[in-house]
């Protein structure tokens, strides 16, 4: 059974239609990467997985539970909103590290936080070593009692995802994780994320770095104006598109 | 003579600190709720409170001290302030809380909307509570963008203490320049900005390190 399945996602900023009848699934253990042009709906599909936009029509589930279903009012409701979300992590393009927290507590802070309100009597000392163990799994052993600021992009970017990874979220969600950073420094970015996808780490890559999807995802879905123009497995949609739109796209990539 | 002034100006320092003080213990919490109002999703909350903010900035503060010491007597022949010890410095603080809570409103509310929204999505879709998120990740970053703002208005509320004499409160200048009428001395006045300056001046220190303290971030 997928881990996730999304069915006929519809959504609307005002009169503009942002996403058109957006319906996949995707298995457990696997990594799907979105491309597509700015302004083609990318982002937006994201931000509604992680309930961060409302979608207007449409199924989210995970595990075969109904996370959201827009014409079922009892899954929309606020306060059970909160406790969805953490079926997802998000990585930002713009990392949104928080700047008066050292790279430890930002991946430890949300935890914490968890285990107070939650009472899920998980121990502060416990809560620590699992982020000590994933900032050392992102190659951050030495920069733990950094502020951001004294961080590189990439190294800012690396925090980010292991907070992210710190609330074993089942979906791990980038959005364009490498745009803000300069060239030197997606490299580092891009081998973390390879290195969870070799671990099996289930994720929505949205990138633009062609050659990287195609390399370390199972499957890819081309978006172009709001609808899916072609989903498959990675290797076949990158190198041979069967659609005129998503061929027409992958030129212009290749040509840069 | 010197003893004699410097003791009637101590206690005038004693009323501007009394209203100085109080004025900030309840016009800085005021104010955030003022600001959450602003920015309310309702309208006509939003509404409301923005016409509020601009009665109370768009007219003097000598002028709303007067309507609210003399307008409960006068107009419901209810003399309110006579209920408390000091009814004029009663009058004075509400007059100077509801004032300053509006500037701090506004300040405010432009330090919630400056720190990034990424921010608080960020706690979002960590599982923190709309609490946890003002509490644990924008109210430090608001709080260090409103600072220099912050420290320009209450220096200004040292000063505009200065009005609470409107009411007859004997604050600093008004026992300061009473030694004009009654011994024909002008020295007690400059003497009264000696006060000024030194308690502007540990205020100017005390933000500097404030905004020291809060440099650890960016």
């Amino acid at each position: 059974m997928a881990i996730l399945d999304v069915q006929h996602i519809e959504k609307h900023f005002g009169d503009t239609p942002v996403l058109k009848d957006i319906s996949f699934s995707l298995e457990e253990g696997q990594a799907l990467s979105i491309i597509g042009s700015s302004g083609s709906g990318k982002t937006t599909l994201l931000r509604c997985l992680n309930f961060l936009e409302t979608p207007d029509q449409g199924v989210i589930s995970v595990r075969g539970k109904t996370l959201f279903d827009a014409d079922d009012p009892a899954t929309r409701r606020e306060a059970d909103i909160r406790k969805k979300r953490l079926h997802f992590g998000l990585v930002f393009q713009s990392f949104n590290l928080f700047p008066q927290y050292t790279a430890l507590e930002n991946v430890t802070l949300a935890r914490k936080l968890m285990a107070k309100t939650e009472k899920t009597g998980e121990s502060e000392a416990s809560i620590l070593a699992d982020g000590k163990a994933l900032l050392e799994k992102m190659g951050l052993s030495e920069r733990m009692e950094n502020y951001p600021h004294q961080l590189s992009g990439g190294q800012q970017q690396r925090v980010a995802i292991a907070r992210a990874l710190a609330m074993k979220p089942d979906i791990l969600c980038f959005d364009e994780p490498t745009s803000a950073l300069d060239p030197e420094l997606t490299g580092e970015v891009l081998k973390v994320i390879r290195g969870l996808a070799q671990q099996h780490t289930t994720m929505i890559i949205v990138t633009h770095e062609m050659a990287f999807a195609r390399d370390v995802a199972d499957q890819v879905i081309f978006m172009d104006d709001g609808v899916i123009v072609e989903q498959g497995p990675a290797h076949q949609v990158i190198e041979h598109p069967q659609q005129e739109r998503t061929r027409h796209f992958l030129a212009r990539f290749s040509e840069k | 003579m010197f003893w004699t002034v410097t003791l009637s100006l101590l206690a005038g320092m004693g009323q501007l600190l009394k209203l100085f003080f109080l004025t900030l213990l309840f016009s800085l919490p005021l104010g955030l709720l003022i600001a959450f109002a602003l920015r309310s999703r309702c309208r006509p909350v939003s509404w409301f409170f923005n016409i509020i903010v601009w009665i109370i900035r768009g007219t003097p503060l000598m002028l709303q001290l007067i309507i609210i010491f003399y307008g409960p007597g006068k107009w419901f022949d209810n003399n309110i302030w006579g209920l408390f010890a000091d009814g004029r410095m009663a009058a004075c603080v509400v007059a100077f809380v509801l004032n300053y809570a509006c500037y701090f409103a506004v300040i405010y509310k432009g330090g919630i909307e400056g720190v990034p929204a990424g921010q608080s999505e960020a706690g979002q879709v960590l599982g923190m509570t709309k609490g946890q998120i003002f509490f644990r990740v924008t109210l430090l970053q608001m709080i260090k963008r409103i600072v220099p703002p912050m420290s320009n208005e209450i220096i200004t509320l040292v000063k505009d203490t200065s009005l609470a004499r409107v009411i007859a409160v004997t604050e600093l200048i008004k026992a300061g320049e009473s030694y004009m009428k009654s011994a024909g001395i002008v020295w007690p006045l400059f003497y009264t900005a000696v006060f000024y300056l030194a308690f502007v001046g540990v205020l100017t220190i005390f933000f500097n390190y404030m905004e020291r303290k809060l440099s650890y971030f960016r």
